[in-house]
């Protein structure tokens, strides 16, 4: 057991000073706006929950919620799936390891919006790599800045290139954390690979798969830079998810009483889905 | 070789494809790149790197973006060293609300708050410095850095910190000599944490930024827009901002699976 120790709070002290100067007055700042209305001139008038009460009833709000919902639901069933898959046919030990490890990483650690760019000059559709054999060589019409279905099929394949490394280093580690004993018993009991996975490894991956769930639902949840750099929202807005049209709202229109209460309304969302996570998450902890 | 390897190796070329896709066009004139298709760049130029290396707009950018990413794993590390400590060894009141409290910044949509970060960092001078940026930042990364670090605590036994009070090591000694070096990994893997999000993240940093701290993700889709077209620059641009996430990775290689879990495997 750890022991009680009220001073500990010291400790926590540079932390909490640093993190509440970042995060709540800024937040003060966005509850502050989101019952207000200005014509600018720094004049503000009440508006009480007027802004919530439009929100909740616009259709811009709720095809770009919808949007998002789709986007996050379709990433993280192939991520998820696919990451374990890859994770689990990699070898455990060896030369190749490494190698594994550091070009799997490398597509997190490029800047996001050099990879909305990059993805940009691979699927132009006469010069761009993949534009060219879709269009050319396999016949495919395909012009992400035309059709719809094409700009939703290129995010996802972006966003499925870009963090599916992240789902195979949490399962990869999950993995090689399980002890050969297990294995070994395994196989003199004669059990099936199927049986190996539900029983063995599965169990064993199922903390950091939560993790896994959790940061990914949030980071995609969040996603604002790569898709407007390739898509830019378009064409229409059938790509504008809900970070894209906030920032269009309070950055570009500055409407900032209709941006502030659609950016809780947005944090209200993550937070509860996260809290979900996070309650599974720690009780696992504690057991 | 074995056949289930077969999928690794697919996954991981399906990764080089679009990158091996923008280093090519990074070595293209813009005349072939706009004139047709070429697997291979036909005549070779390094004219994209040149511009780079000789405008100032251009490299100042890289050097701009690497002095706010350091200042950012610097701050970050250091206030969260003692926070993740005290969250590993003692209990204390609040202590599960504060965590989970920390956690929540790392949830917030950074289009949330990029117009009020820009409004409060106007308030206090600090707009268009290396130290908004890298304070900025810090809000998502003190969270994750305190949570890795506190994961790799956890597995250090207590009994190490009991018999160095016992030998009458004072707490500031036990912990840079003692303590610290036994979470080296961690601490690297935290550090690692800090510059990738840092580096990656662009909507907050130009958000911040003018001119003096523009980073080198803003240059570029400034040219791109004002300079007409130019793909093999702005590939070229791109090519050298994988270079120091590759030199980054290579360091931590052996621990980041256990950091992308977090410490908790």
């Amino acid at each position: 057991m750890k022991k009680q120790y009220q001073k500990a709070w010291f400790f926590v002290l540079p932390v909490l000073l640093l993190v509440a100067f970042n995060a709540l007055i800024p937040m003060m700042t966005v509850v502050n706006y989101s019952v207000q209305e200005t014509f600018g001139n720094n004049l503000f008038f009440w508006e009480g929950m007027g802004w919530f009460e439009k929100l909740m009833r616009s259709d811009r709000f709720h095809a770009a919620l919808g949007r998002q919902f789709m986007f996050t639901g379709i990433i993280l069933a192939i991520e998820i799936p696919l990451g374990i898959i890859i994770a689990l046919s990699m070898p455990r030990s060896g030369f190749w390891v490494p190698i594994c490890l550091v070009t799997m990483a490398l597509p997190m650690l490029i800047p996001w919006n050099v990879v909305g760019a990059m993805w940009n000059i691979f699927t132009l559709p006469d010069i761009g790599l993949l534009g060219y054999l879709m269009n050319t060589t396999l016949g495919i019409n395909y012009d992400m800045t035309q059709d719809p279905f094409a700009a939703w099929a290129t995010i996802i394949t972006m966003d499925v290139w870009h963090w599916t490394s992240l789902v195979v280093l949490l399962s990869y580690a999950g993995l090689v954390s399980i002890p050969d004993a297990y294995y070994q018993a395994a196989k003199i009991d004669g059990a099936s690979s199927w049986a190996v996975f539900r029983y063995i490894q599965l169990p064993k991956m199922k903390q950091v798969l939560t993790i896994a769930i959790l940061l990914r639902f949030m980071d995609s949840f969040n996603i604002y830079t790569e898709i407007f750099v390739l898509t830019g929202g378009g064409p229409g807005n059938s790509t504008t998810l809900l970070s894209i049209d906030l920032v269009k709202i309070a950055l570009g229109q500055f409407d900032l009483g209709p941006a502030a209460a659609m950016s809780l309304i947005y944090f209200a969302i993550t937070l509860l889905v996260s809290w979900l996570f996070y309650t599974l998450m720690t009780k696992d902890d504690t057991q | 070789m074995r056949k289930r390897y077969i999928i690794p190796l697919i996954y991981i070329l399906f990764l080089m494809l679009p990158i091996y896709w923008l280093v090519a066009m990074s070595f293209k004139t813009t005349g072939e790149i706009l004139s047709g298709f070429s697997l291979f760049p036909q005549t070779w130029t390094f004219d994209n790197y040149r511009v780079i290396f000789t405008d100032p707009t251009w490299y100042w950018g890289y050097i701009n973006s690497i002095i706010y990413v350091t200042l950012n794993t610097i701050i970050s590390l250091t206030v969260a060293l003692p926070a993740a400590y005290a969250f590993s060894r003692y209990r204390f009141l609040g202590d599960k609300q504060l965590f989970f409290w920390l956690l929540t910044n790392r949830m917030a949509p950074a289009a949330v708050f990029a117009l009020p970060f820009f409004q409060l960092y106007s308030a206090v001078g600090l707009f268009d410095t290396h130290l908004a940026v890298a304070l900025a930042h810090a809000l998502f990364n003190i969270p994750l850095a305190v949570w890795i670090l506190e994961g790799f605590m956890g597995g250090v036994p207590k009994e190490l910190d009991e018999t160095a009070y016992v030998d009458g090591y004072s707490f500031p000694r036990f912990f840079t000599t003692i303590f610290l070096p036994s979470i080296k990994a961690g601490v690297g893997v935290a550090a690692f944490f800090c510059f990738m999000f840092s580096w990656v993240e662009l909507l907050l940093a130009k958000t911040l930024t003018a001119v003096y701290a523009k980073p080198i993700a803003a240059t570029m889709t400034k040219t791109a827009s004002s300079a007409g077209y130019e793909l093999g620059l702005l590939a070229a641009a791109g090519t050298l901002t994988i270079i120091p996430g590759a030199i980054v990775i290579y360091f931590v290689r052996n621990h980041i699976a256990k950091g992308f879990a977090l410490g908790r495997v």
